[in-house]
């Protein structure tokens, strides 16, 4: 190559990772960060949007919504919702992946099973939505199962009980997002070298030691990393609350996502419902950071 | 060792099994009854004792949404804009995986965590700005609507699905077109993409999952019956009849084909795809 060529060749190297980038750039940029700047200008206009009035409103917004009792209900109905769902979504994926990994089950079987144990991963929350309701109908199944049982003596109103209803909706939704950790936490078991247990035995080790002193420490690095998302993504939950209750009864399943929904789309008090949505992306953000420091150190 | 416990042995596998039974009621359960419901008639999804099979099975239901213009408009809706963005979608995040992938250039390391941390933007957030704008450039209820916005949701978890893909491959490859003296474009399309397939068809299938599920956008950024999708058509179906279950299910039953058909054809590809957010 002649020398010119070659600084030819390196003027293209330097350029063409731009160009392969630039696409998603244009549009990351366009309508992800410009958004989030709009989203922030709308929260300080007096009203954004319908009815425009865009002049400066100061904190205006934010103080109405930190006065706003519903507001702070819904930070604890969504901290509640979050919490224990990542909790049972862990637990549950980590009995269940532990079953599936044992050698005391038919491989066949654990084949047939796999399949069958992340079958609500497969479904649409909207759906998911859907067949809870159908099953925890006052008239619907759960609730004659359990009568029969004897568990309960009357008809409960799950989802249209202050009561019950947030208990149902998290139940629903452990239901639905255990899979993640089970699939994740499976291919995790197999990873772990055999003779890590073969040495344990040797040692005399118990089952549960085992458990203790080798297993849950080797999949440390995928609980912990699982757990961030899943507490970052179930905090923004919406089409399953909005399908089984709403946000009602009276409040008591009303969330981050369906409050500012609401204020936007109800109320139409769209730069009020901007500042919400802004207190729910610095809630997002900080997670983040903490998700994404987390990922770089291991 | 094992001879000397056996009857513990054997109680501890049939422990095993018991709480295997007990685990496949608790998740397969619903949606056996999702399924059992979409065939009976909708006093028979109430009658007690519940009916575990359907006494009379009828598929009145699946009658009513199919031979329904409306509802098959919705289908078609789905179709339509998860194919349309999924198309779009790869192309791009096949470029900016490329780019990721061979290349260093300056600003690489901030760029990928600007990508990892657009993943987690809670679009609540971006939903009120994209009202805004979908409002001042007249595409409200329209797929040009839906299209954009999916877009910026799915791209990022398509790079990063489609980088780490193409991370495992040998880079020799395309370095031996470049000795040729072919340009990285060529590289791309002749070396690089015939040998991407699969993970094309994982970053292909993830991207169609999620167009298909959402539910915000295409609640809030559409209005007319001709242009919602599924999720909204259940939500529609049971604000108009609360009590026509059965076609509810019908109609959840027909909306979760599409993912239960590429979970059983192309399982792997779909693993690979949901747990891509979380790998990395």
């Amino acid at each position: 190559m002649t020398r010119q060529k070659r600084s030819r060749h390196r003027l293209k190297r330097t350029v063409a990772p731009y160009l392969y980038l630039s696409p998603s750039l244009v549009i990351i940029g366009l309508l992800m960060l410009l958004p989030m700047v709009t989203v922030i200008s709308y929260s300080f206009q007096n009203s954004a949007v319908l009815r425009r009035d865009s002049s400066f409103a100061g904190l205006k917004h934010y103080q109405a919504i930190f006065a706003d009792p519903v507001f702070w209900a819904s930070l604890w109905h969504t901290l509640y919702f979050t919490c224990i769902s990542v909790i049972f979504h862990m637990t549950i994926g980590m009995i269940f992946a532990l079953m599936l990994n044992s050698d005391r089950i038919n491989p066949t079987l654990r084949n047939i099973l796999r399949v069958l144990y992340i079958l609500p991963w497969l479904f649409t929350a909207v759906i998911i939505a859907v067949i809870w309701r159908l099953l925890l109908e006052p008239n619907g199944v759960v609730n004659s199962i359990l009568m029969q049982l004897g568990i309960i003596g009357s008809k409960i109103e799950w989802f249209s009980s202050p009561e019950t209803a947030l208990h149902a909706v998290t139940f629903a939704n452990i239901w639905a997002g255990y899979p993640l950790f089970m699939v994740s936490l499976l291919a995790g078991l197999q990873g772990i070298p055999k003779d890590f247990y073969e040495a344990a035995d040797i040692d005399g080790a118990k089952a549960y030691q085992k458990l203790i002193f080798i297993t849950i420490p080797q999949l440390m690095p995928i609980i912990i990393s699982i757990s961030l998302l899943d507490f970052i993504w179930t905090m923004q939950v919406f089409p399953l609350i909005w399908i089984t209750t709403g946000g009602g009864p009276i409040y008591s399943t009303e969330v981050l996502s369906t409050y500012t929904y609401k204020l936007a789309f109800s109320s139409y008090n769209l730069s009020q419902a901007a500042a919400s949505a802004v207190v729910i992306l610095l809630i997002s953000l900080g997670l983040t950071l903490f998700y994404i420091r987390y990922q770089k150190a291991r | 060792m094992r001879k000397r416990h056996t009857t513990k042995d054997r109680l501890i596998t049939v422990a095993l099994h018991i709480a295997l039974v007990a685990g496949l009621f608790f998740a397969a359960f619903p949606i056996y009854w999702m399924l059992s419901s979409s065939f009976k008639s909708n006093t028979e999804i109430f009658a007690l004792p519940p009916t575990i099979l359907p006494k009379a099975f009828t598929l009145e239901a699946y009658a009513a949404i199919l031979g329904d213009p409306v509802k098959l408009r919705f289908f078609f809706n789905s179709y339509f804009v998860a194919f349309a963005v999924t198309v779009l979608t790869v192309l791009i995040a096949l470029l900016a995986a490329y780019g990721f992938s061979r290349f260093n250039f300056r600003g690489k390391g901030s760029l990928n965590t600007l990508i990892i941390s657009t993943q987690t933007i809670p679009p609540i957030t971006l939903l009120i700005p994209f009202f805004g704008l979908v409002v001042s450039y007249r595409i409200f209820d329209t797929y040009t609507a839906l299209i954009l916005t999916y877009l910026v949701f799915t791209l990022p978890y398509a790079i990063l699905l489609m980088t780490g893909y193409l991370n495992t491959l040998p880079r020799d490859l395309d370095e031996a077109v470049a000795v040729d003296g072919g340009t990285s474009w060529t590289a791309l399309w002749r070396v690089i993409v015939p040998i991407s397939l699969p993970g094309i068809v994982a970053t292909s299938v993830y991207t169609f999952l999620l167009c298909w599920n959402e539910f915000l956008f295409a609640l809030t950024l559409t209005k007319s019956a001709s242009m919602r999708t599924v999720p909204i058509g259940i939500q529609l179906l049971m604000g108009q009849h609360a009590f026509e279950w059965n076609q509810m299910m019908a109609m959840s039953v027909l909306g979760s084909l599409p993912l239960l058909l590429i979970y059983l054809i192309a399982q792997r590809f779909f693993l690979a795809g949901m747990t891509a957010g979380s790998v990395k």
